[in-house]
């Protein structure tokens, strides 16, 4: 009984870290950016907030402001030449920067290279983590309607338009990218302080893959369109975990095949979360 | 007010833009005419501030504002509409003409995070206004339409409508009633003239002869990117290198 | 620092075959193929089973080309063609190539479990070879040979043949093509299958050089393929062959320096390099209009 509370409470932690990871993405999809820069923002807030715990006093609160103001920062020199791409030019730049943040971690002896941090204390609960998501909800939900937020989907419809209204499309979207990386930070810090330990191995390619995967299921024409598609394609598959044993799945195999199909199927038939992503080519 | 002085634009080997010099008055009304291909959009393109003339100036009551990024441009008092439509298509015509008031409307994000009632006032005022600019072009019913489901027509009317929304010192117009009805786009004339009216400097591309001579003080007659005539419509239409670039370009 | 260079176009020569059918689908569907490096790795795991079932080695590279081709048709089929007409297709169909990457490699890790797989010992006869003062195996060589052979391949049939001519076309201009009579959806269909067997050899091919192959063996190549094809120029068949070999000449020369942590480093930072001073890649605009 206690196990299964156990489990059913870090399945409640983890809908709630996803759905963050998954609200940074949306935060440049929604002007129409597909920055996959996000694993590697998370890597920094992760390997922030673990180095600050443990070798300083500081309050939970100032870690994790910490963890999510690390790769903002980063996020500013990154972003004012990146930005300047589209598109799949945007996406493979961010591509090469999350893996050189995987690699420096890799490679970076203070912090055990791959191994990685063991024996973080754990200080993120289930409120801390779902206290977080409901800030970045809020915020998210705010911006839309205001002058700020009509800019950026304005942006997502027609830069060029965008920019002859007066609108400065570079401004905006480096203040969603800087957004984007805070809250993906945010997550890893939380995550490092859930779950104990921070690895370079948990922030490739992949991980940025399942916050995009989220995100795009829930679909990214509403705010909370990400945080729904975190909750389902968390839940999902060990709702259904029996069922794939039973089919003779192993459950890593099975989580990936549910994974794809969903994401394939809704892009394909439920286009909705992705009509926001509507450009015109140059 | 806008004025163009030796301004060129050259792609490659081609000289799009051939040091055009022109003014554009205050309340004027002025015609920019030419055979396809004859550089008026590219002209349109390096005022808005979306490419860079390759030579020349152009200046905004004496300023400067070749150079500046097009946001600045805009900021200035430049307004304008495409050739081909570029609608924020997903979004309502409504919604449109909101996106066209940016630089006229003061919301700070902070007092919409605070749940301010001024905010919130705010924007309940930026869509009356909205809807009222809808009215003026005649589409006060389509207000909540979504962009791409309005008409050819229609679509180029919230164009205008968002470029009003601006309040424009400077008004730039690309073909504004190419696929329009003849009712309809009278109607576009008379609302250039009260625009040009109450102050506005209005630059107007136009393929329709009858409805460039009926509405604009004066024209600018461009072929191969360069300026072949100029003034008044009934000195321009007399201009033999006019009918002939004309004729001989269709 | 012959030995090196030897390494280098070894490496260089898979990585350069892989990129090649990443840079084709690009120049023609304008649209990133994020499923490429899971057709890589089922037709190494397809080699593998065929060898498996004492198929001799140049029975199955070809019959493994066939089937990473055909994956390719399906991958085409369901992933991209459905999307064609959508307004952000360009962003839809990268991901709808994650969805499909994702669904194979789920399938090859169900049949051929997580762990890493190998050819059976005697697979490719282990002979050394001498290259003036560097040494190589039989293998290495005939890899840079077929590698060689199948882009010489492909950039006769881009340059002389009547497909290679509607290639070109459309990646030109689906429009234009369409007008000319040609059948769009079958030719892009037919670069999907050019593309994915040849991505399918490079699979193979890598297979055997490393001799360990798992469901996750695309996800480092895939990386490098980016690297290459930016560097190259997006769309450029030539910027491809020449960037590959490139790229695994700075890898191994920076390896040989810095260490090996370093070697994946290299690529991302020669692409992001690449991308922030000259998008359009080393062989630039008119290069990048190239089949």
């Amino acid at each position: 009984m206690r196990d299964l509370f156990l489990a059913y409470q870090s399945l409640v932690a983890f809908v709630g870290i996803n759905g963050l990871l998954a609200l940074s993405v949306y935060a440049t999809l929604c002007c129409g950016q597909l920055s996959l820069a996000n694993a590697g923002f998370m890597a920094i807030g992760a390997y922030t907030g673990a180095l600050i715990t443990l070798h300083s006093n500081a309050p939970f609160i100032a870690v994790l402001a910490a963890a999510a103001l690390a790769p903002a920062l980063v996020a500013v020199p990154l972003g004012l030449p990146v930005l300047r791409l589209r598109g799949v030019f945007l996406a493979i730049a961010t591509i090469g920067f999350g893996e050189m943040v995987r690699l420096f971690f890799v490679n970076w002896d203070y912090t055990n290279g791959a191994m990685g941090l063991v024996a973080i204390p754990q200080r993120a609960g289930l409120w801390t983590i779902w206290l977080s998501l409901a800030v970045a909800l809020y915020l998210l939900a705010r911006v839309r309607g205001s002058r700020f937020g009509t800019a950026l989907e304005a942006i997502r419809e027609d830069e060029t338009a965008a920019r002859t209204m007066g609108i400065d499309t570079t401004a905006h979207k480096l203040a969603m990218l800087v957004l984007g990386a805070g809250l993906a930070g945010l997550a890893g810090g939380l995550e490092a302080h859930y779950t104990f330990m921070v690895a370079p191995g948990g922030y490739g390619f992949a991980r940025v893959v399942e916050m995009l995967v989220q995100a795009v299921v829930g679909g990214t024409a509403a705010f909370f369109g990400p945080v729904a598609g975190a909750a389902f394609l968390t839940v999902l598959p060990e709702v259904l975990r029996e069922a794939g044993s039973r089919l003779g799945f192993a459950p890593g195999p099975f989580r990936l095949l549910l994974n794809g199909l969903i994401l394939l199927a809704v892009i394909l038939y439920l286009p909705n979360g992705l009509v926001s992503l509507k450009r015109r080519k140059a | 007010m806008l004025s163009l002085g030796q301004v060129s634009k050259a792609f490659g080997g081609v000289r799009a833009v051939d040091g055009a010099s022109f003014e554009v008055e205050k309340g004027e009304v002025h015609g920019l005419i030419g055979p396809n291909g004859a550089g008026k959009t590219t002209l349109l393109n390096l005022i808005s501030g979306l490419s860079q003339p390759t030579g020349g100036a152009i200046s905004l009551d004496g300023a400067r504002i070749d150079g500046l990024p097009a946001h600045r441009i805009a900021a200035k008092g430049i307004a304008r509409t495409y050739q081909n439509i570029r609608l924020f298509a997903g979004l309502s015509a409504a919604d449109n003409v909101v996106v066209g008031q940016y630089l006229q409307r003061r919301a700070p994000l902070w007092r919409r995070l605070l749940l301010l009632p001024s905010a919130r006032r705010e924007e309940r005022e930026a869509l009356r206004a909205a809807e009222e600019t809808l009215a003026r072009v005649g589409l006060r019913g389509r207000a909540h339409e979504r962009a791409v489901n309005l008409s050819y027509g229609e679509q180029r009317r919230v164009e205008i409508a968002r470029a009003l929304a601006a309040q424009p010192r400077v008004l730039l117009l690309d073909e504004p009633t190419a696929g329009m009805s003849a009712p309809e786009a009278d109607a576009v004339a008379r609302l250039v003239r009260e625009v040009a009216r109450e102050g506005c400097a209005v630059l107007l591309i136009e393929h329709n002869v009858k409805l460039v001579m009926a509405l604009c003080d004066r024209i600018t007659v461009l072929n191969f990117g360069q300026v072949i005539a100029r003034g008044s419509p009934s000195e321009v239409a007399k201009e033999p290198v006019v009918i002939e670039a004309y004729l001989g370009g269709a | 620092m012959e030995q090196q260079a030897l390494n280098g176009l070894f490496v260089g020569s898979i990585y350069a075959l892989f990129a090649v059918g990443y840079t084709l689908v690009f120049g023609v569907l304008d649209i990133l193929n994020l499923a490429h490096q899971a057709v890589f790795m089922l037709a190494a795991f397809i080699a593998l089973a065929l060898v498996a079932v004492r198929l001799p080695l140049w029975a199955a590279l070809p019959l493994a080309m066939v089937a990473a081709g055909c994956i390719g048709l399906v991958l085409e089929r369901v992933a991209f063609r459905p999307l064609r007409d959508r307004a952000d297709s360009n962003i839809s169909g990268l991901i709808s190539s994650i969805a499909v990457a994702t669904v194979f490699e789920a399938i090859a890790m169900q049949i051929f479990g997580p762990d890493i797989s190998r050819f059976s010992e005697n697979t490719f006869p282990d002979r050394i070879i001498h290259v003036g003062s560097a040494t190589a195996s039989l293998l290495q060589l005939c890899i840079i040979g077929i590698s060689v052979l199948l882009m010489g391949a492909l950039t006769l049939l881009l340059a002389r043949t009547r497909l290679g001519r509607q290639i070109r076309a459309v990646a030109e201009s689906p429009r234009a093509a369409r007008v000319l009579g040609i059948n769009v959806n079958r030719v892009i269909a037919a670069a999907f299958f050019i593309s994915s067997a040849l991505g399918g050899a490079a699979g193979v091919l890598f297979g055997l050089a490393f001799n360990s192959i798992s469901p996750d063996v695309g996800r480092s190549v895939e990386l490098k393929g980016l690297a290459v094809i930016i560097l190259g120029g997006m769309g450029s068949i030539p910027g491809a062959v020449a960037a590959g070999f490139a790229l695994g000449l700075i890898e191994v020369f920076t390896v040989a320096r810095f260490g090996s942590s370093w070697r994946d480093g290299v690529s991302f930072a020669v692409l992001f390099l690449v991308l922030l001073a000259r998008p359009r890649g080393l062989f630039g605009q008119a290069a990048a209009r190239e089949a």
